[in-house]
C-alpha cells in the first residue's frame, strides 16, 4: 500500500489541472459540472495526497532518506532537467494541509459565489477554473523535487492570485483613493516580481555552482553544501559565502511572496479579491509557500550557522520576520475592514514563522505554518461568512449583534480566533506560538541579553500581546452588543456549503496543536510531531517562564480587548475606543498613522511612481532642452553659416556667368520654340495623362490606408517572389 | 525519436496558416496581434526541430528561439500599447475604421 502511494504521488496535481482543462475549454456554460469537476478533481488529490501522507508517517527515518523519483523532462545541450516528486517530512506535513484546505474552500466558494442564488457570480466556472489552476500549482510546488519546477509552480501561482485578486474587475469606486480590484491585482502580482528576480537570481547563482537544481545534489547534498560554504560569493556580497549569497537571494523570493517588510503592501490590497480567494491564497497556501521555501533550504541557512558563524543570514531574516510580525499587529489594530485585519494578522503571523526559521527553529516554524494555514482559513471564511449574511457590508464598526443571527459562524470564528491569539492549552496556535517563543528565548538565553535573538524574542512576544488584542476587539466588534446598521439588523446565516467546511475546519483549529505538545509534558518520544519533522534538529526544551508568559499575554490581551470592547459594546456611531483614547494622550497622530497602515503606500508612490516618472522627465529634458537637441540644432547652425558662404559665392560668380549663358540661349530658344510646342508639349503632356490615369485608377486604389490590405499585398508579392525563384 | 521531422513541420505550417488567415481575416487589432502570435510560435517550432533533428549538439536553435519569443514579448508589449493608445483616441480598435495610412 505504501509502495503504491509513494509511486502515484505525482498524480496529486494532475487531477486539477485536469479539471482547469476541461472547465476552461468545454464546461464554462454549465455551473453545476464545473463546481464539480473542480471539487471532484480535489476530493482525489485530498484523498492520494492523504494516502502518501499516512505513508510517509509510517516510513521510518523518511528525514534521512527521502523517497524521490524523477524522469528527464528537457535538456539543452549538454545539460538534463528533470521533473519528478520528493517525499520527506516537510512535503508530508505540507501534503496534509494543503490539499484539505483548498478542498474545503472549494466547497464554501460554491456558497459565495452565489450557487443557486439571484447573486450567482456571472463567471462563476471560470472561477472554479482559476482555483483549480491555484490548486495545480500549489501541489506542484509541494511535491517538487527540484527548484526548477518549485519556481514553474511558484510562477503558476503567482499568475492565479493576478487573476484571482482581479476577478471583480469590472468593479469601480466613487473613491477615487480606492484600490480597484483591477490594480489590485496589478499591485500584488509586480510586488511579488520584485521578490521573484531576486530569487530566479539565487536560483541561477545555485546552477552555476552546483550544475543541477535538484534537492538531491544540492540542498541535501551535505558535502556540497560544505564546499559552498566555504566558496567566497561574488564580489558583490562583501566577503560572504556562496552559500549565505544563495540563502539570502532565495530568501528575497519569500519576502515577496509571503508578504514580509518591505514587500508586504500587496496582502492588504490582496483583500479586493473574493473572500474564498483570500482565504486560500492570500492567508492559508499561497503565501506560506515563501515559508515553505524558507524551510526548504533550510539545510543550506545550517551550514552557514555551523560553517560561517559570524554571517548575518540568519540575523537579517530573524529581524526581518520579527519586524514584520510587530509592525502588522500595530497596524491590525487600527483596521476596520474586516478582511483588513486578518490581512495584516496574516503578514504578522507569516512574519512569525519568517522569524522562527531565522532563529533555527525549524519544527517550530513548520509547526506554526501549519496549524496557522488551518486556523486562519477558518478565520478569513468566517468573514466571508459574516459578510455575505451581512450582504456584502465589511465595515466591522456597521456590524455587530451577529452572535444570536449566525451561529455557527459566530462559534467557528470564535475557535478560529482563540488559536489565533493563542489560548492556552486548548487551541492550536497555542502550542505552535509558544514553540517559536520557548526558541527564541532558549536563543537569547544562550547568546545572553542584547544579542540579536533578544531582541527578535522581545518584538515577538509583544505581538502575541497585540495579536490577542487586535483578535478580541474583531470577535466584539463584529459578534457581540446590538445591531449598528441595516445590513447587521437583517443579517442571515449562510447556507450549509458553507457552515460545514467552517466547522470542520475549527476542529483542526483546536486539535492540531495537540500532535506537537513538547515532550516534558507528554513523555519521552511522544512529540509526535518533532520525531517526525525534526528529527536531526534538537527539541526546543520547554520552559516553563515562556509557557506562562505566553499563555497570560494572550490572556491578557484577550482580557483587555473584552474590557475594551466586549464589556460595554459599541452603539451606532460611537468612536473606537482606541482611537478616544489615543486621541486623549495625544497619540491621535499615531492611530491615524496605523489606519493608514503607516504611510507605506504613499511612501512607494512618492519614492518610486513618482520618481520614475521624475526619471522619464529628466530624460525627457536630456533629450529635447539639455543635450541631443542642442546639439542637433548647433549642427543645423553651422551648416547653415556654411551654406550661407557659398551662396554668396553663387551670388557673385556663378549667377554672372549663368546669366551670360543664358541671354545667349534665349537667342537660340527662339528658333527651337515652335517645335517644342507641337512635339515636346504633346509628348509631356501625354506621359502626365497616363500617370494621372494610373494613379487614379490603380495606386489610389491600392492605399486604401487598411492594415491588412497592405498586408495581403505582401503576402501576395511574397508568394510572387518566391514562386520566381522557384521557377528559375 | 520515434517522430519524424516532418510533422513538426507539418504541424508548424499549419500553425503559420492558422496564424495567416487570422491576421487577414481578423477585424480586431487584437485579433491581428494573436494571429502574428501564432505565426511566430510556428518559427519557433521550425526552429526548435530543425534544431533537435539536425544539429542537437549546438545550441543554436534553442538560442534563437528565445531570442523570437522575447522579441514577440516586446512585440505585444508595443502592440497593445498601440492598440490601448488607438482606442482612446477613436473609441474603436477595429482595423478597418482605423485608415488613417491613407493620408
Amino acid at each position: 500500500m505504501k509502495e503504491f502511494f509513494f509511486n502515484i504521488t505525482w498524480i496529486i496535481p494532475v487531477f486539477p489541472f485536469l479539471a482547469f482543462l476541461i472547465i476552461i475549454l468545454f464546461t464554462q456554460g454549465n455551473r453545476k459540472l464545473s463546481h464539480s469537476l473542480s471539487i471532484g478533481s480535489m476530493v482525489l488529490s485530498w484523498l492520494v495526497g492523504w494516502g502518501v501522507v499516512f505513508s510517509a508517517v509510517a516510513t521510518p527515518h523518511l528525514g534521512e532518506h527521502p523517497i524521490h523519483k524523477s524522469i528527464p523532462w528537457f535538456e539543452t545541450g549538454t545539460a538534463t532537467f528533470e521533473i519528478g516528486y520528493w517525499i520527506d517530512p516537510l512535503m508530508a506535513i505540507a501534503l496534509f494541509m494543503v490539499p484539505f484546505v483548498c478542498l474545503m474552500i472549494f466547497i464554501y466558494s460554491v456558497g459565495y459565489m452565489g450557487y443557486g442564488t439571484d447573486e450567482v457570480d456571472p463567471n462563476y466556472s471560470r472561477f472554479f477554473a482559476y482555483i483549480a489552476l491555484f490548486a495545480t500549482g500549489m501541489l506542484g510546488l509541494v511535491i517538487s523535487e527540484n527548484l526548477l519546477t518549485l519556481f514553474m509552480s511558484w510562477e503558476i501561482m503567482g499568475l492565479c492570485s493576478y487573476l484571482l485578486i482581479g476577478f471583480w474587475f469590472q468593479k469601480n469606486y466613487d473613491d477615487p483613493d480606492k484600490i480597484t480590484p483591477r490594480q489590485a491585482g496589478l499591485k500584488a502580482f509586480l510586488v511579488t516580481k520584485i521578490g521573484d528576480l531576486f530569487f530566479v537570481l539565487g536560483i541561477l547563482y545555485l546552477y552555476s555552482q552546483a550544475g543541477t537544481l535538484s534537492y538531491a545534489d544540492t540542498l541535501f547534498n551535505h558535502e556540497f553544501l560544505a564546499h559552498l560554504a566555504e566558496t567566497p560569493a561574488l564580489p558583490i556580497f562583501g566577503g560572504w559565502s556562496a552559500a549565505s549569497a544563495i540563502a539570502v537571494l532565495i530568501f528575497g523570493g519569500a519576502v515577496g511572496k509571503s508578504a514580509q517588510f518591505p514587500l508586504h503592501v500587496w496582502l492588504p490590497d490582496a483583500m479586493e479579491g473574493p473572500t474564498p480567494v483570500s482565504a486560500l491564497i492570500h492567508a492559508a497556501t499561497m503565501v506560506s509557500a515563501g515559508v515553505f521555501l524558507v524551510a526548504r533550504i533550510f539545510p543550506l541557512l545550517n551550514i552557514v550557522v555551523e560553517l560561517d558563524h559570524h554571517n548575518p543570514t540568519m540575523a537579517l531574516i530573524a529581524f526581518i520576520g520579527a519586524f514584520t510580525a510587530i509592525f502588522s499587529s500595530i497596524v491590525a489594530l487600527a483596521q476596520n475592514d474586516i478582511k483588513g485585519v486578518l490581512a495584516f494578522s496574516t503578514i504578522s503571523q507569516l512574519g512569525y514563522m519568517i522569524a522562527a526559521l531565522g532563529i533555527g527553529a525549524y519544527v517550530a516554524a513548520t509547526f506554526h505554518l501549519i496549524t496557522h494555514a488551518f486556523f486562519k482559513a477558518l478565520l478569513f471564511m468566517g468573514s466571508g461568512s459574516v459578510i455575505i449574511g451581512c450582504h456584502h457590508e465589511q465595515d466591522m464598526m456597521e456590524m455587530g449583534g451577529l452572535r444570536k443571527k449566525m451561529p455557527r459562524t459566530f462559534w467557528t470564528f470564535l475557535a478560529g480566533g482563540l488559536a489565533l491569539s493563542g489560548f492556552p492549552i486548548i487551541t492550536a496556535g497555542f502550542w505552535s506560538k509558544d514553540e517559536i517563543l520557548a526558541h527564541a528565548w532558549h536563543e537569547f538565553l544562550h547568546y545572553g541579553t542584547a544579542s540579536w535573538p533578544f531582541f527578535v524574542w522581545l518584538l515577538l512576544t509583544i505581538a502575541a500581546f497585540l495579536t490577542a488584542f487586535y483578535t478580541a476587539r474583531q470577535i466584539s466588534l463584529t459578534f457581540l452588543g446590538k445591531p449598528r446598521s441595516q445590513h447587521s439588523e437583517h443579517a442571515h446565516e449562510t447556507p450549509n456549503s458553507m457552515t460545514i467546511p467552517l466547522i470542520l475546519l475549527a476542529f483542526f483549529a483546536i486539535t492540531l496543536g495537540w500532535v506537537g505538545i513538547p515532550e516534558e509534558i507528554v513523555g519521552q518520544g511522544n512529540n509526535f510531531f518533532h520525531n517526525f519533522v525534526g528529527h536531526e534538529y534538537a527539541a526546543t526544551p520547554l520552559s516553563i517562564p515562556v509557557m506562562l508568559l505566553s499563555s497570560g499575554l494572550a490572556l491578557g490581551g484577550l482580557g483587555l480587548g473584552w474590557m475594551v470592547y466586549g464589556r460595554k459594546p459599541l452603539v451606532a456611531g460611537q468612536l473606537d475606543p482606541l482611537q478616544k483614547g489615543m486621541e486623549n494622550i495625544r497619540l491621535g497622530w499615531l492611530y491615524k498613522a496605523m489606519q493608514k497602515r503607516f504611510y507605506f503606500d504613499e511612501i512607494y508612490q512618492a519614492v518610486f511612481i513618482k520618481g520614475s516618472i521624475k526619471l522619464a522627465d529628466l530624460f525627457y529634458n536630456i533629450d529635447y532642452n539639455w543635450v541631443i537637441n542642442p546639439i542637433v540644432n548647433m549642427v543645423g547652425t553651422i551648416t547653415r553659416g556654411i551654406s550661407n558662404i557659398f551662396n554668396k559665392f553663387d551670388e557673385k560668380v556663378i549667377d554672372a556667368l549663368v546669366n551670360i549663358t543664358g541671354l545667349s540661349s534665349v537667342k537660340l530658344s527662339d528658333l527651337g520654340g515652335i517645335t517644342d510646342l507641337k512635339v515636346v508639349d504633346g509628348i509631356v503632356n501625354g506621359i502626365a495623362d497616363v500617370t494621372g490615369w494610373i494613379g487614379e485608377n490603380v495606386l489610389r486604389p491600392i492605399q486604401t490606408g487598411k492594415l491588412q490590405n497592405y498586408l495581403l499585398i505582401m503576402l501576395i508579392s511574397m508568394l510572387a517572389i518566391i514562386g520566381i525563384y522557384l521557377v528559375y | 525519436m520515434s517522430i519524424p521531422l516532418n510533422w513538426f513541420l507539418v504541424v508548424a505550417a499549419g500553425l503559420f496558416c492558422i496564424g495567416l488567415y487570422g491576421v487577414l481575416s481578423r477585424r480586431n487589432a487584437i485579433g491581428i496581434l494573436m494571429g502574428i502570435e501564432l505565426m511566430l510560435n510556428a518559427v519557433n517550432i521550425n526552429l526548435i526541430a530543425f534544431w533537435r533533428y539536425l544539429d542537437p549538439a549546438r545550441l543554436t536553435g534553442q538560442v534563437f528561439a528565445v531570442f523570437v519569443f522575447a522579441v514577440a514579448a516586446a512585440e505585444v508589449a508595443v502592440g497593445l500599447a498601440l492598440v490601448i493608445a488607438i482606442y482612446r483616441n477613436r473609441d474603436t480598435v477595429v482595423v478597418e475604421e482605423i485608415d488613417l495610412l491613407k493620408e
